[in-house]
């Protein structure tokens, strides 16, 4: 293990990966990662693997095509040998109240008026995509062909060889204990394998983010939460976009290799870092999932497991520093939606880093923006 | 697949795919299960999870010991979704 480096990165996630490379790319020199278990073993590997660029910020727009436009070339970016997996069957979500109606409309405007090219359909134009679902108390749906899937693994790996390949070094199975400060400057990340010399880390450590935060004193308003999700055996390709409703609270797309992949998120969900699976939530999600997509009631559960969302009060991720601290960086805080953003998070955040503008601004996105009471609210989670 | 050894039936992955990634610089049991899906199919990898620990062993010069062998994850049998459900329990 090297003794010092440029800059420590918290995290072998999607989002520490990318930034990884992404600042290899642009030159820096002496970049170690440092992860806890192995490559994806966080949120990343455990995530719905969904991406989607029906977003009802302006924010979240931009970021998520920015994001989706690096996925559709990342093999050749990347120079990766193995597919990533990356599907572009579209996301159909269900309006099924009059509110819902109204906000996609207004998603829709919004979306379109960023060049994302999202439509309303009918339960008829619906039926058309999707014939065998069940249509029952649903009045509408929005529709984005280029929504999908990219698998998290190969697209994580994809990064930590290419930036490998660049001569980032990457630690797993190693756990960052401490950060030392001086004076308002990082000194140093202490691993229970040895101790970094650094003037720059980058926390990027997912649910953990809070715990690194409080290493520097930093309070993140961070708040883990588990989420669950269960994957099918592969059967013949009979779906093409995953199916979303916000209201009825669940996700469920077909993949690429056949398997079905499918959760929902709990309501008031408690603070929790445990990742174990219930039987409770099988139960609910393959009720849900029969109810509304009837084909699947034949088809066998797999596995399931669950994973952290880390939510920030707006439901928006943490991209910055901290004023006061020098050196201290922070990727976190996605709200369950951090893989499809990992493309961009890198981008960004090695812009960000190496002081350079980002090509999209992230300063309203600061951990600042809490305290100034400028939260940006995102209508359309699960 | 004519001369090629399968390590698991499942997802059909040979021990050519296993020995390649390995040869990458892979020697992560944990990794390697992932990228290939060795052992994440239907029958999560009752016979090809020891298998692959051993491949993974010898290629690599690590003891199994060493190796962080993956976890089962529920549930403990492939169970339909009906039955889950609540619904009747067919065949199984
Ligand atoms: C069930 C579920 C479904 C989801 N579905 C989607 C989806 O469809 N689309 C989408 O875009 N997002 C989805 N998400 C969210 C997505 O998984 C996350 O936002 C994203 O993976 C965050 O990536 P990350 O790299 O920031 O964090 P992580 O992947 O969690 O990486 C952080 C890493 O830091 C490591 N770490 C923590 N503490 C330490 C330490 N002290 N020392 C060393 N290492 C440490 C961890 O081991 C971890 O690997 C889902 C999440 C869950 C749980």
């Amino acid at each position: 293990m090297k003794n010092s480096a440029e800059i420590v990165i918290i995290g072998g996630g999607i989002s520490g990966l990318a930034t990884a490379y992404n600042l290899a790319a642009r030159g820096m020199k002496d970049i170690i990662v440092v992860e806890r278990g192995y490559i994806a073993s966080g949120s990343t590997g455990r995530c719905g693997a969904g991406i989607r660029q029906q977003w009802g910020t302006e924010m979240n727009c931009r970021l998520s095509k920015a994001s989706c436009e690096i996925l559709e070339n990342l093999e050749e970016i990347l120079d990766y040998k193995r597919s990533i997996e990356f599907k572009q069957g579209g996301y159909l979500l269900f309006a099924t109240t009059e509110k819902e109606v109204e906000q996609f409309k207004k998603n829709v405007a919004l979306q379109n008026s960023l060049g994302i090219n999202s439509k309303i359909l009918s339960i008829e134009e619906a039926l058309e995509i999707v014939p065998d679902m069940n249509t029952e108390g649903v009045m509408s749906f929005a529709f984005h062909q280029k929504d999908g899937h990219a698998n998290p693994f190969q697209t994580t790996f994809a990064y930590a060889e290419a930036a490998k390949r660049l001569g980032v070094e990457i630690y797993t199975y190693t756990t960052v204990r401490g950060i030392e400060v001086k004076n308002d400057r990082i000194e140093s990340v202490i691993t229970d394998k040895g101790e970094i010399k650094t003037h720059r880390v980058l926390n990027a450590a997912g649910g953990f983010a809070k715990d690194i935060g409080r290493m520097v004193g930093v309070e993140l308003p961070l708040k883990p939460e588990r989420h669950e999700i269960l994957v099918t055996e592969p059967v013949e390709t009979i779906l093409g976009p995953m199916l979303m409703s916000f209201s009825w609270n669940f996700y469920i797309q077909q993949e690429p290799n056949g398997t079905f992949i499918m959760g929902y998120g709990e309501q008031d969900n408690p603070e929790s870092q445990g990742v174990n699976s219930s039987w409770h939530f099988a139960q609910e999600m393959a009720r849900k999932a029969i109810r509304i997509y009837p084909p699947l009631s034949k088809v066998r559960v797999v596995r399931q497991w669950a994973g952290l969302y880390t939510m920030t009060p707006d439901s928006q991720p943490i991209y910055g520093s901290v004023p006061g601290l020098d050196g201290f960086y922070i990727a976190a805080g996605f709200s369950g939606h951090g893989f499809m953003f990992g493309p961009i998070t890198g981008v960004l955040m090695a812009e960000y880093i190496l002081g350079e503008e980002p090509e999209i601004p992230i300063d309203m996105l600061d951990a600042g923006r809490f305290e100034r009471g400028e939260l940006i609210y995102e209508p359309s989670v699960v | 697949m004519e001369g090629k050894t399968i390590v698991c039936r499942c997802e059909d992955i040979t021990l050519e795919e296993i020995e390649e990634l390995i040869d990458l610089g892979y020697d992560d049991l944990e990794e390697i299960k992932r990228l290939t899906r060795c052992s994440m199919g239907p029958c999560q990898g009752r016979t090809c999870r020891n298998l692959l620990a051993q491949v993974v062993a010898s290629k690599t010069g690590k003891s199994i010991d060493e190796l962080h062998i993956p976890t089962y994850r529920p549930p403990a049998k492939n169970i339909k979704m009906t039955a889950l459900a609540g619904g009747d329990e067919d065949e199984e």
